[in-house]
């Protein structure tokens, strides 16, 4: 896919569309959309093999402010629809954009499908642990007892975690980042279109009309180092505001200690993104308040991708078959004449 | 060897019942084949349970198949039976009723046991008592002879067992006068790599046909000769067969890749089979993890440039309803295949049932106009699904195709068509030209947008569900433009009655009665009226192929008929169609059992009218 022939290079306002963008103010959508459109023009795609295609929710609107091919279908099936788009032309470099509900929700069976089968899509989840296009009732990734307009006396959903979910679904890339992050963010958006197969990226997005600060302790300056993980593949896993914090394994259980007192980086987990098995850990560090939130690659492996195989076995039918006769396929095997 | 009588006869209507585990199905498609092979006309109908196994010798395991084969034209697999041959007493139990009076009944004596009549509900043993005294009994212990017939070879007794259906083809081979070695040559290429099995069954079905010859009991033979057919080459065809025959045609015709996005579901499934042995025809067909993903992968491929299809039944359709309304709204071809059956909810999935026709007219939110199209026979199929992406390609569109299960899974002969006789499906992209692309710019006549593909540099464009500007395509809500689109989607619609032909008329233009039908009923109307006409009534028939819309020579050929009466296989949809466009007082038949319509059944709804 990547074509490296495009005559003229393409900047950020190649793929800024005429239309008026109408997210609420200070929503984190907008800087979700200013890195798309400023890593886009890097990833050697010529302008017209982007597909953005989109379900339902304040996420969803994407596409119309892309000036690309766009595609705003219907809730929770923007998944199946890609893959369509996929399979009809594997030479597409197509994204998905979703949010919390739209993918966990009503949506859920559509991504963990896409996710096992790793078609070579790219899936972009918002994730604001609320729903805000219908004005703010709890989404499969809030917390559990959360007050909304839909539970006044609390929650009664215990969240999903979205990395568990699509390393469960057998997902070959896994990743997450949040949206004020802005180089972080463009250096996964460009992990993401590098990988091929399916790709997940998480993105904590703040949405600050129904659930504002919901990531407030990975944003602040103040606090947002010790409670960051910044994962980087073949390197000890150092975070805090002084480096000084590590995780290390203690039998099965990932613990936080601190660095000079008798523990030294040699002793802490490296991060590996290609091993599963810390992956999963690393997916839980979310459900432990004495852990960090790992941003970044936390899982990807190499595996055939669905419409490769697809082209595969057409091209195998026909050296075996040969093309297809179809006047012959009319007639089957038994005909009998009528003078 | 006994001298036997040969009889001539015109049509023979026999049926096939036994154990779903007994090859029934089998027996039933080599008669078929045979039967076409000496140039009979043909109609035939499976009639199998929904259970995959349910137990051996239970009511609800019994499976059947039924066949009409002819000298003279036909157009059903018949209704009463001449001959039927029950396999054990649940078959005998279930399919009796509809065996005439003095006609002929085969069974397998040895399948007669205390439990298995007790399983069937049989008080005593019909075999025994006066119970079946109004028939020609055979009663045979079928696999006492298989036994005795291979004692010198080396297989097992349950190989001999499973045999059994082939000493019955064999016999009724005999007893119609038809070649076995069809059959045996058909054996040797299925069981190539197991030779014990083309012998096995070789041998039972000699052993059946000569029984026939031997046996002092068969004293008549019957003769049924070749039909008149038209000229040419024929195969047999099945219903969901040629359906998918029809797409891979309109995939080469119109040049573009044929996509398949589908999920299995009774009896829509075999046309997903079928497709996906096309892989050297380039065909790409997607399994997907339920209705929804398959129809929404076959609009995504669809926004992608390819021939785009989708097929279910009742309970599918449903959950398709929301996506094939995003087809609507933005204008991507799209052939949804509903292979109707008895609903509501999971109703009787292997049932036949017409029930649909709304669920497609009216079965999204909003005003969600579609074409809807209707084969009328096996064969005809084909031409509808070619026909329906031919439409939904010039037309920018998703089209519907309501066949249901007595077409999907019936079969008749088939004059195979020249793809140059075919109409030539026409494609054109958009390409690009000065100043911006407009998604939503319409054809004059047709009113079809543009198709732009992605890939294609300067076409860049968003579509989706919510309500489109005219011409741009972008976002509005302006109520002007709203009541604009409902139109312009509704006037697209509409003006594709100048693809349907003039209406046809089976019996005289005007008279007492017209009985107006569509999709699989079109057999036993046909049949019924060509009996009814025979007795000098004023009788004729028209057979809709267009649901959406109506032909429009249909308002004028009403008002030349007295009377019209609609059967349909549902509580009566169309007739309310019919009413409120044309309002004129249609009179309805409502049978809505699972099966298709009896000429008798028709005929004596007319005999009531007139």
């Amino acid at each position: 896919m990547t074509d490296t022939s495009a005559a003229t290079p393409l900047s950020r306002k190649d793929f800024v569309s005429d239309q008026d963008v109408r997210w609420c103010p200070g929503c984190g959508d907008y800087s979700i959309l200013a890195q798309t459109q400023k890593t886009m023009p890097d990833l050697g795609v010529p302008k017209e093999k982007f597909v953005f295609v989109a379900g339902i929710g304040c996420s969803s609107r994407f596409p119309y402010y892309m000036n690309a091919f766009g595609f705003h279908t219907i809730h929770g099936r923007a998944p199946a629809i890609a893959t369509g788009v996929k399979i009809a032309n594997p030479d597409l470099s197509v994204w998905v954009i979703t949010g919390d509900g739209d993918a966990l929700s009503i949506g859920g069976n559509h991504l963990i499908h896409v996710l096992r089968r790793n078609v070579d899509i790219n899936i972009v989840m918002f994730n604001n642990q609320i729903y805000g296009l219908t004005k703010g009732q709890y989404s499969p990734t809030s917390e559990f007892g959360k007050k909304t307009k839909s539970s006044p006396f609390g929650s009664l959903d215990r969240p999903f975690n979205p990395p568990s979910v699509a390393l469960g679904a057998q997902s070959t890339f896994v990743a997450r980042t949040i949206d004020s992050h802005t180089h972080h963010l463009q250096e996964m958006l460009k992990r993401v279109h590098e990988h091929k197969g399916t790709s997940f990226l998480e993105v904590y997005q703040n949405c600050n009309i129904f659930n504002d600060g919901a990531f407030a302790h990975l944003k602040d300056r103040e606090v947002k180092d010790d409670n960051v993980l910044e994962l980087k593949h073949g390197e000890p896993m150092i975070f805090g505001k002084e480096k000084n914090k590590g995780i290390r394994l203690n039998g099965f259980n990932p613990e936080m200690v601190k660095i000079g007192t008798g523990i030294s980086a040699d002793d802490l987990l490296v991060h590996d993104e290609n091993n599963r098995n810390l992956a999963g850990l690393l997916a839980n560090f979310t459900e432990d308040d004495s852990l960090p939130t790992p941003l970044g690659v936390i899982y990807s492996e190499d595996q055939p991708r669905y419409e490769e195989l697809m082209i595969e076995q057409i091209e195998e039918a026909k050296k075996k078959l040969g093309e297809g006769d179809l006047q012959k396929l009319l007639a089957g095997t038994d005909t009998w004449e009528v003078a | 060897m006994a001298e036997k009588n040969v009889e001539k006869i015109e049509s023979v209507v026999i049926r096939f019942a036994g154990d779903s585990g007994d090859g029934m199905q089998l027996m039933g498609d080599r008669f078929t084949s045979t039967s076409a092979l000496v140039g009979n006309d043909l109609g035939t109908f499976p009639d199998f349970p929904a259970e995959i196994r349910a137990p051996a010798g239970s009511l609800a395991g019994v499976s059947a198949f039924q066949l009409q084969f002819s000298s003279k034209d036909i157009f059903t697999p018949g209704d009463q039976l001449d001959a039927l041959v029950a396999m054990n007493p649940a078959a005998l139990k279930m399919h009796i009723k509809d065996l005439k009076t003095g006609g002929i009944l085969i069974v397998n004596k040895s399948n007669f046991t205390a439990k298995n009549l007790k399983m069937a509900g049989w008080e005593s043993n019909p075999l025994e008592d006066d119970s079946l005294m109004d028939y020609m009994l055979y009663d045979i212990e079928i696999s006492r002879l298989l036994a005795n017939a291979t004692e010198d070879m080396d297989i097992t007794s349950k190989t001999v067992e499973r045999s059994k259906n082939f000493f019955g083809l064999g016999l009724l081979y005999w007893m119609y006068g038809r070649p076995i070695e069809p059959t045996i040559e058909w054996l040797k290429k299925k069981f190539k790599k197991r030779p014990e099995l083309i012998e096995a069954n070789t041998r039972a079905l000699k052993t059946g046909y000569n029984f026939g010859d031997i046996t002092e009991s068969f004293a008549t033979q019957y003769e049924v000769g070749p039909a008149p057919f038209e000229s040419g080459t024929y195969r047999n065809i099945v219903g969901n067969h040629a359906a998918g025959l029809g797409l891979l045609a309109a995939a080469q015709s119109s040049g573009l890749p044929l996509f398949f996005g589908g999920y299995p579901i009774t009896p829509a499934s075999d046309i997903l089979h079928q497709l996906s042995h096309y892989r050297n025809y380039g065909v790409k067909t997607f399994q997907a993890e339920d209705e929804i993903a398959g129809v929404g992968s076959a609009i995504g491929a669809s926004f992608t440039g390819n021939l785009s299809v989708t097929a279910s039944s009742g309970p599918g359709i449903c959950l398709k309803g929301e996506a094939i309304g995003l087809a609507v709204i933005s204008e991507l071809p799209l052939v949804v295949l509903n292979i109707q059956r008895a609903g509501p909810s999971t109703g009787m999935p292997t049932k036949t049932e017409q029930a649909d026709f709304f669920l497609s007219m009216y079965g999204r939110n909003g005003e969600s106009p579609v074409p809807i199209l209707t084969p009328a026979t096996p064969g005809d199929c084909f031409f509808i699904a070619y026909e329906a992406c031919r439409i939904a390609l010039k037309y920018m569109t998703p089209v519907f195709v309501l066949s249901d299960a007595f077409l999907a899974n019936g079969s008749e002969p088939w004059i195979i068509p020249q793809l140059s006789d075919l109409q030539k499906i026409e494609v054109s992209f958009a390409e690009k030209e000065d100043g911006p692309y407009l998604p939503y710019e319409r054809d004059e006549k047709s009113l079809a947008r543009q198709w732009a593909v992605p890939g294609t540099a300067g076409l860049e464009h968003r579509i989706g569900g919510l309500e489109r500007e005219h011409i741009s395509g972008n976002v509005s809500y302006d109520p002007d433009n709203h009541d604009l689109m409902v139109k312009l989607r509704a006037q697209k619609v509409a003006g594709m009655i100048r693809e349907i032909p003039p209406t046809e008329i089976y019996g005289d233009s005007t008279g007492e009665l017209l009985i107006i039908g569509w999709g699989s009923t079109f057999g036993a109307i046909r049949t019924a009226v060509m009996s009814l006409r025979d007795d000098g009534k004023s009788v004729s028939q028209a057979h809709l192929k267009w649901l959406n819309p109506l032909p429009a020579d249909l308002g004028e050929i009403l008002l030349r008929f007295q009377t019209v009466l609609i059967p349909e296989v549902n509580s009566g949809q169309l007739i309310k169609l019919i009413r409120s466009e044309f309002l004129i007082d249609a009179i309805g038949l409502n049978i809505v059992r699972g099966e298709p319509y009896r000429k008798s059944q028709i005929i004596e709804k007319v005999e009531e009218i007139l």
